[in-house]
């Protein structure tokens, strides 16, 4: 047990945090309908340099999170409350010019399509250059140099060219280098990557992790990766939170939530996952159901109706968090605790 | 996409005939409801982007390029303009010279028919009818194009401020276009352009620029606030770009496809309104400036003695129209998405 509780502890767990979530909730209502809790009490610190992943499938409330942070949500039928505290200011309070002054300099979000992510009138250079402009008050002419250089940067041949070209007229791989390049124009201290390599075919997929790595390493940035691709987590993370119906259910070091997942709901997203080692024609284990089928948290585990391990407890309530901001589970009856 | 562009280009026409079945099915909606919704429609062409690596407006025109409508729509249109700006230079006679004078009777033979020279014969002044047609295209022209231009300010203007600003400002704006597209577009322009103590071209212009108003603010309002809910829009915003500047660099010009389509119809809309207005002696009662819808009103007296003198204002401005109405279409078909495959 102390063994792993060793090895769960990720690297880089000393400096202060860059930025601290605590209890965040979103909660979405529609006139006439029931309230709908898309992120229900999340809590999770990024420090400088540090890469942590939010890993869940669909509607488990890991982009809403994101967009809660960047302050992004749209304007009515939502609540939302905790705080996300960014070099000591909390972004959920601040006015939505200053978080304006914020978005693209301090914080920049990488999105998940890169076509529809794009501005399909402008051009490449155009966009990249709008950023400075914005940020930094350059003007145009002094912003295209450091456009270049920047699309260089990120592995776009040829920039000087491409700066005049179109959307359309670029790849999938080169429009996500874009899009990278956009968000790193004004040299961010958070990157939130919004599932950035699902639109994008596995051997772009991986090139665009290679270089979103060597940025993280070369420039500090600290990096929140939101994915449902455990693959990504494993080449990428140094923390993983994994998250169930809009709570955290397991959070880990990369290494030991691989080694030693305790939640069943980790254990089934990691058995779901193709293997080469695996016998031919062995068929894939997936978890069972699907979100529709979830319990409301405030009276059992959420995952319960879809949970291999489940207790009596589970339907009659709330699992408590187990464990610490670094290392820990929300499950009665976690896996791998008898070794 | 080389060895997909025939099916496209063919199947497009039955494609529209299917659209229009579907609508006459289940319950009548109401006049005004209708041309709501149709506007509706209209907002979500031409603002999805196409397949990879092909522009929009590239794959568009490979579609219309062979559109045999399109093309007979573009030839009537430019041949009507061409002809509206040197018509002045090429017309055999001045629009006020009386040649034929003396050859009206006005109790035997109140309008001259053809003879050398006039090969359409004169009006009831013995001025060269086949001379006023021709400059008539000119009147026609800028009373269609001015007020289909003013009519597309004002609209761009109120469909941006809704479609940007959104909330009791959008609710405001849409309900005031409402209220104009309630009432009968022609009948809202007799009543605007009788207003006028004085009446001319821009009475006409400004009458039909006020009805083509909602149409185009409804139409924009709707791709805006498509835009604002696009992902590049999004991106931007998640760059801490600014309001204005997302209004009007990121979804105004993203927007405009369908405006700019619509705009083309309205064309022709605007020019048999002017025709109409004219007609009915609310345009300009300049006979130094002919003008199809005048002529037209002026040939009523003579519609049994001599019909052609309304027949040949009537079909310039119906062949006009129809050009105007081809292109449209089609540019609106290439555009569509559901068109494509």
């Amino acid at each position: 047990m102390t063994q792993t509780q060793h090895t769960n502890r990720p690297r880089g767990g000393s400096s202060e945090p860059l930025l601290s979530v605590r209890d965040l909730r979103v909660t979405f209502q529609r006139q006439g309908e029931e309230e709908f809790h898309a992120v229900d009490g999340v809590s999770f610190d990024v420090r400088p340099g540090q890469t942590v992943g939010l890993v869940g499938e669909s509607g488990c409330g890991k982009s809403v999170t994101s967009l809660a942070i960047m302050g992004l949500l749209p304007g009515r039928g939502n609540r939302v409350s905790g705080s996300a505290i960014f070099d000591g200011e909390d972004l959920l309070t601040l006015s939505p010019a200053a978080m304006r002054d914020r978005r693209g300099s301090e914080i920049a979000m990488i999105f998940q399509d890169p076509l529809s992510s794009l501005n399909p009138v402008i051009s490449i250079g155009r966009q990249v250059t709008e950023v400075m402009e914005r940020h930094q008050g350059l003007s145009r002419k002094q912003a295209t140099p450091k456009a270049v250089e920047l699309l260089e940067r990120v592995g776009i041949p040829d920039p000087k060219a491409r700066l005049l070209n179109y959307p359309h007229q670029l790849s999938g791989g080169m429009r996500q280098r874009a899009l990278i390049a956009m968000a790193l124009a004004c040299n961010p201290r958070l990157l939130i990557a919004d599932e950035p390599t699902t639109a994008l075919d596995v051997t772009i997929q991986a090139q665009i992790l290679a270089l979103l790595k060597e940025l993280v390493v070369d420039t500090g940035t600290a990096l929140v990766m939101i994915t449902h691709d455990l693959g990504v987590v494993a080449g990428l993370c140094d923390e993983v939170n994994v998250l169930y119906g809009g709570k955290v259910v397991e959070r880990g070091g990369r290494h030991g939530l691989f080694r030693d997942p305790r939640h069943p709901y980790t254990v089934g997203l990691l058995n779901s996952i193709p293997r080469l080692d695996a016998a031919r024609g062995e068929k894939l284990s997936p978890v069972p159901g699907s979100v529709a089928d979830n319990l409301p948290w405030t009276s059992a585990c959420a995952f319960a109706p879809r949970c291999s391990q489940v207790v009596d407890a589970c339907t009659r309530e709330t699992p408590q968090w187990e464990g610490d901001q670094v290392v820990g589970h929300r499950c009665f009856n976690p896996m791998g605790g008898t070794r | 996409m080389n060895d997909t562009t025939n099916h496209t280009t063919d199947d497009s026409t039955d494609h529209s005939t299917d659209d229009r079945t579907e609508d006459a099915r289940g319950a009548r909606p109401t006049f005004g409801q209708r041309r709501k919704d149709r506007i509706d429609q209209l907002a979500t062409a031409g603002t999805v982007d196409d397949e990879p690596g092909v522009s929009l407006i590239r794959s568009a025109w490979k579609r219309l390029r062979r559109n045999p409508i399109f093309l007979i729509g573009a030839a009537i249109t430019l041949a009507f303009i061409v002809l509206a700006i040197i018509s002045p230079w090429i017309a055999p006679w001045d629009v006020t010279a009386r040649p034929l004078l003396d050859k009206v009777r006005p109790q035997s033979n109140p309008v001259p028919g053809p003879e050398p020279g006039h090969f359409l014969g004169a009006d009831d002044r013995g001025r060269d009818l086949f001379s006023r047609l021709l400059v008539g295209s000119r009147q026609t022209l800028i009373v269609g194009v001015v007020a289909t231009l003013f009519g597309l300010l004002g609209g761009l203007t109120l469909g941006t401020i809704a479609g940007a600003v959104g909330g009791w400002v959008d609710s405001l704006v849409m309900r005031i276009v409402d209220v104009m597209l309630s009432i009968p577009s022609l009948l809202l322009a007799f009543t605007v352009a009788s207003l006028a103590r004085n009446p001319s071209q821009w009475t006409l212009v400004i009458a039909i620029a006020i009805i083509q108003v909602p149409i185009f603010a409804r139409l924009l309002r709707g791709s805006m606030l498509a835009q604002r809910a696009s992902d590049h829009v999004l991106a931007a915003r998640s760059l801490g770009v600014r309001p204005t500047a997302i209004v009007f660099r990121h979804m105004l010009p993203n927007a405009l496809g369908p405006v700019i389509v619509q705009a083309t119809l309205s064309l022709a809309v605007a020019i048999i309104d002017a025709a109409a207005l004219s007609f009915l002696g609310l345009g300009n009662p300049d006979q130094s400036q002919p003008e199809w819808g005048q002529m037209l009103g002026r040939a009523q007296p003579f519609i049994t003695e001599a019909p052609h003198l309304a027949f040949y204002p009537a079909g310039c401005i119906i062949v006009v129209a129809l050009g105007f109405t081809l292109m449209g279409e089609s540019l609106r078909e290439a555009l569509d998405p559901k068109t494509r495959r």
